[in-house]
């Protein structure tokens, strides 16, 4: 019963002749409503900028000079590496990673336990985590804010168990980023898991038992492999928006640093005004993870089969 | 299932087309902070002009500046920059001007508020509200003597790791420069050096910047000080909340929010009207006791609210002088700009 | 046996997982109620917001927002929904064909490239090319972002789903367009479903990319209340929020009703 789960085998080329009518549709829409508007901010990155927001039609590498290469704060040292932004980025990287991380913790077994449900209750469990994120993500952090404030709900929860005596400082700090950034994105890490696991052949799991598996090793090794896209869906969906989040980081870790969001947001609607250098780190940004999902396609197609 | 479910896709994407505003006397589209006009006074202005308001918001003065670069300067009559944003405006040629006698009550204007370095003689603008921006301290934690920016630059023990500023360029360095006594828009070497080490210093004693927070965390406590703008102190007292607002003797921060008449506006004439109409003491006191602020016009004393007029952060003491932030040349800002982002790198 | 449908720990998970979902939301739900303007210091029960909500001078403008954010996200959800499906199809099930790893690239580019960025780009170009603003245009954008997060679930699923199902309806006569429509789209669902679900949410709460390019005088539900928030959170928006949570578990109960009703086998 081992069934190819790679579409890149023979077989799966049903829609063959049809892929240049089924993929205009989204060359159309995305090529003109985004690449276009995309390829032009790349273009921004080399132009000049203009005191106070915008452009000069001057080329210059000025921009990426100004991430990767400082000459102190009166620009007359000689030039040294600059570590601030990428600083900010590895320090965007690593939030993010935690907070996909955290997400997959929880957000497989909730996945998992829902596909497992009976099938007229699954909808009810799908619609039970997509319904908050019908209240504004703004309100949301406002109220999660409210809850882990020093002398807020959670802290005077545990207070009163007994569990601390003293208020735990959660609010600006990086565990608030990590609550906040999960509370954000949980659904996109259980949404695609679900899917493929709903597909799951649950037959193959009693194979595995038939052959003395344990229920642990019949989960590591029959059930993620063949789930496995939709995991790769949940991470990708979570970990990319998580990057350049800056809602999450600034009303809850107390915005005393600068994460790429923000970052990139201060040089458009900032006092900066930096055009181009927001421009630079959206395409040095935009570079890494296209860098990173092509890696994973290939990793992808090559591992299966 | 599906069928009926893009049908009504459909047929819901439609209607937006099928409502039409009705248009009488013409329309006037404004951009304005959000909250900041009781809709009670557009509506007054709508009955007594047959002209149809809209309004849409931004979220500070940079992101105004921002959306107008980008594309929106053409679809708006109005909009209300604070005072560094009105000349930043006019320099990038973004002002439509007036004539005085284009509006009746342009006599109103106050006089100290005719002649303002943003916009001498008034060509482009009327004042709107103005206010101040210094901080305020939660006197249950710390009763001592709060005249001095040191609260926050260089604070007591009870209020270490319980400071929010405001997470705004302009008025954090426009402060931490009252503070040390130094100009605006320096070029010096050791002067630049000391802002940049002072608030990297002072940055350790701080709980968080926040600028729509500012209000927030003093009434719950997660601050027990804070920057903060004079009416949100009002705010916060309204609230419950046991603080008081300072004017600090090494100086504060003075604004001026403005409201403008936008090159290429649609509307101009109805601009004009509407501006005049917010010049008239009844409806500027409107305004006034709306926000909460002080108004540049002459004669809105007997309409303002006793809370209003009699608030403690809209009567500065005597003596104390209040900066407005300046803008500075582009060499300068860069300089700025770096010390900005260090500190918050 | 109990087997492997059932894993110690993982109803916790979804246990912690509800929890730490729906705790905020009784918090917003009970600060709706709050007598006073604050949203942290409690001063009694009070329906006032509720009829601020409904009466209030802005109550014609939060309307019309709602409205606009629904519908928007309504239609934005299924036009990507549709889209993705047929990109799925196109990159899982049309082998390898020149092309696919610049495709695979372009359908992930709005999830790479960050809000602000796109917001300001797509602003400029709608100017540039003389396209006035308003409710198309932010459908537009909207139809463009939500598109990689209708994909991905679709295609996870559309690679579980083996070929041979549809290969045997082929051979027994039945068209490609048959085969798709019966065989393949249902076994799709819950693909189908998560992707328009998550397409549903990106569009309802985006913010940064609406503002920029929205006409003068459009609100949508994100843009009102991030406004508001400048001038301090007031409990008003504390009410249009759990209004809005009661309107959407009204149309998930309405909509499990009606499936019960019309469901055939599981």
């Amino acid at each position: 019963m081992a069934a190819p789960v790679n579409s890149q085998s023979s077989g799966n080329q049903t829609y063959g002749e049809l892929v240049n009518r089924l993929l205009l549709p989204t060359w159309l829409v995305i090529g003109c409503l985004l690449l276009i508007p995309v390829l032009l901010m790349t273009v921004y990155s080399f132009l000049t900028k203009e005191f106070r927001g915008g452009i000069e039609w001057n080329f210059t590498l000025a921009a990426y000079e100004q991430f990767f290469i400082t000459r102190g704060l009166f620009g007359d040292e000689p030039p040294q590496i600059e570590w601030t932004y990428i600083t900010i980025f590895w320090r965007s990287v690593w939030q993010a990673a935690l907070a996909t991380l955290l997400c997959l913790v929880i957000g497989f077994p909730t996945a998992w336990f829902i596909a497992t449900r009976p099938a007229r209750i699954r909808p009810v469990w799908l619609f039970l985590i997509t319904i908050p994120y019908w209240v504004n993500l703004l309100i949301r952090t406002v109220s999660l804010r409210f809850i882990l404030r020093d002398n807020g709900p959670l802290n005077e929860a545990m207070m009163a168990l007994g569990v601390i005596s003293d208020p735990l400082p959660i609010l600006n700090t990086d565990l608030a980023v990590q609550i906040g950034l999960f509370y954000s994105y949980l659904p996109f890490m259980v949404l695609p898991i679900y899917a493929a696991v709903e597909r799951f052949d649950f037959a193959l799991s009693e194979a595995a038992a038939d052959l003395y598996a344990n229920r642990w090793q019949t989960l590591t090794q029959v059930v993620i492999p063949v789930v496995r896209p939709g995991i790769v869906a949940g991470c990708i969906l979570v970990f990319i928006p998580a990057l350049g989040a800056f809602l999450a980081p600034d009303l809850l870790g107390g915005a005393k640093n600068f994460m790429v969001g923000s970052l990139i947001d201060e040089q458009f609607r900032g006092s900066q005004g930096n055009w181009p250098f927001g421009a630079a780190v959206s395409v040095i940004l935009m570079t890494l993870v296209l860098i990173a999902l092509l890696v994973q396609a290939r990793n992808a197609s090559r591992g299966q089969a | 299932m599906k069928r009926l479910l893009a049908l009504t896709a459909l047929v819901t994407g439609l209607l937006p087309f099928i409502a039409s505003p009705g248009m009488a006397e013409g329309q006037l589209k404004v951009y304005h902070w959000f909250e900041y006009i009781p809709q009670e006074l557009v509506d007054k202005f709508e009955a007594e002009t047959g002209i149809d308001v809209t309004i849409d918001t931004y979220d500070s003065n940079e992101a105004m500046l921002a959306s107008l670069k980008a594309g929106k300067l053409g679809q708006y009559d109005v909009a209300v920059p604070g005072d560094y944003m009105v000349e930043i405006m006019r320099g990038e040629g973004l002002l439509d001007s007036y004539k005085p006698d284009e509006m009746p009550n342009f006599k109103n204007i106050a006089p100290e508020w005719l002649d303002v370095p943003f916009d001498p003689g008034r060509q482009h603008s009327i004042p709107y509200q103005w206010g101040s921006t210094a901080f305020a301290v939660n006197r249950n934690v710390y009763k001592g003597d709060i005249s001095s920016l040191a609260i926050i630059f260089n604070p007591p023990e009870e209020l270490k790791g319980k400071i929010n500023v405001l997470d705004s360029q302009g008025e954090v360095l426009a402060l931490g420069s009252l503070y040390l006594g130094i100009p605006q828009c320096s070029q010096d070497r050791e002067q630049l050096k000391a802002l940049n080490d002072m608030l990297l210093a002072a940055k350790a004693n701080w709980a968080s910047f926040g600028s729509d927070t500012a209000e927030d965390v003093l009434v719950s406590g997660d601050a027990a000080a804070g920057m903060i703008y004079n009416g949100f102190s009002a705010k916060a007292r309204a609230e419950g909340a046991n603080v008081e607002y300072a004017f600090p003797k090494e100086g504060y921060v003075v604004w001026m929010d403005n409201m403008v008449l936008l090159k290429d506006a649609p509307n101009r004439a109805n601009a004009l009207k509407f501006m005049n109409f917010l010049l008239d003491p009844k409806n500027a006191a409107a305004v006034t006791n709306y926000a909460a602020y002080n108004s540049g016009v002459t004669g809105v004393d007997p309409f303002l609210s006793d809370a209003v007029r009699n608030s403690p952060e809209n009567n500065p003491p005597a003596g104390q002088k209040g900066e407005f932030i300046e803008a500075c040349d582009q060499d300068t800002q860069k300089l700025y700009d770096a010390i900005w982002t260090n500190l918050k790198k | 046996m109990k087997g492997v449908r059932h894993y110690p720990g993982f109803l916790a998970a979804t246990i912690a997982c509800l929890l730490i979902l729906y705790v905020p939301l009784m918090v917003i739900a009970v600060y709706s109620f709050n007598g006073s303007t604050s949203i942290t210091k409690w001063s009694g029960f009070s329906l006032r917001w509720y009829a601020d909500v409904f009466t209030g001078p802005e109550a014609e403008r939060f309307g019309l927002a709602t409205w606009n954010s629904l519908s928007i996200a309504i239609i934005a959800a299924t036009v990507s929904t549709m889209i993705a499906t047929a990109a799925a199809l196109a990159m899982i099930r049309g082998g390898s064909f020149r092309g696919r790893q610049a495709t695979y690239a372009l359908i992930n580019l709005p999830l790479m490239v960050p809000e602000i960025v796109v917001a300001v780009a797509t602003l400029i170009f709608f100017t540039t090319i003389g396209l006035t603003t308003g409710y198309m245009t932010i459908l537009l954008a909207h139809v463009t972002f939500c598109i990689p997060f209708a994909y991905l679930p679709i295609a996870a699923r559309l690679t579980g789903i083996e070929p041979t199902y549809e290969q045997a309806a082929r051979d027994l006569y039945a068209t490609r367009g048959q085969a798709f429509r019966l065989v393949l789209l249902p076994l799709l669902g819950p693909g189908l479903v998560s992707g328009w679900l998550l397409a549903f949410i990106i569009s309802l709460d985006d913010f940064i990319i609406t503002n920029f390019v929205k006409g003068a005088g459009m609100e949508t539900l994100p843009t009102a209340i991030f406004g508001s928030v400048k001038q301090g959170i007031k409990p008003n928006i504390m009410a249009i929020s759990t209004l809005m949570l009661g309107v959407s578990i009204l149309f998930v109960s309405l909509s499990y009703l009606v499936n019960r009703r019309g469901r055939t086998a599981a």
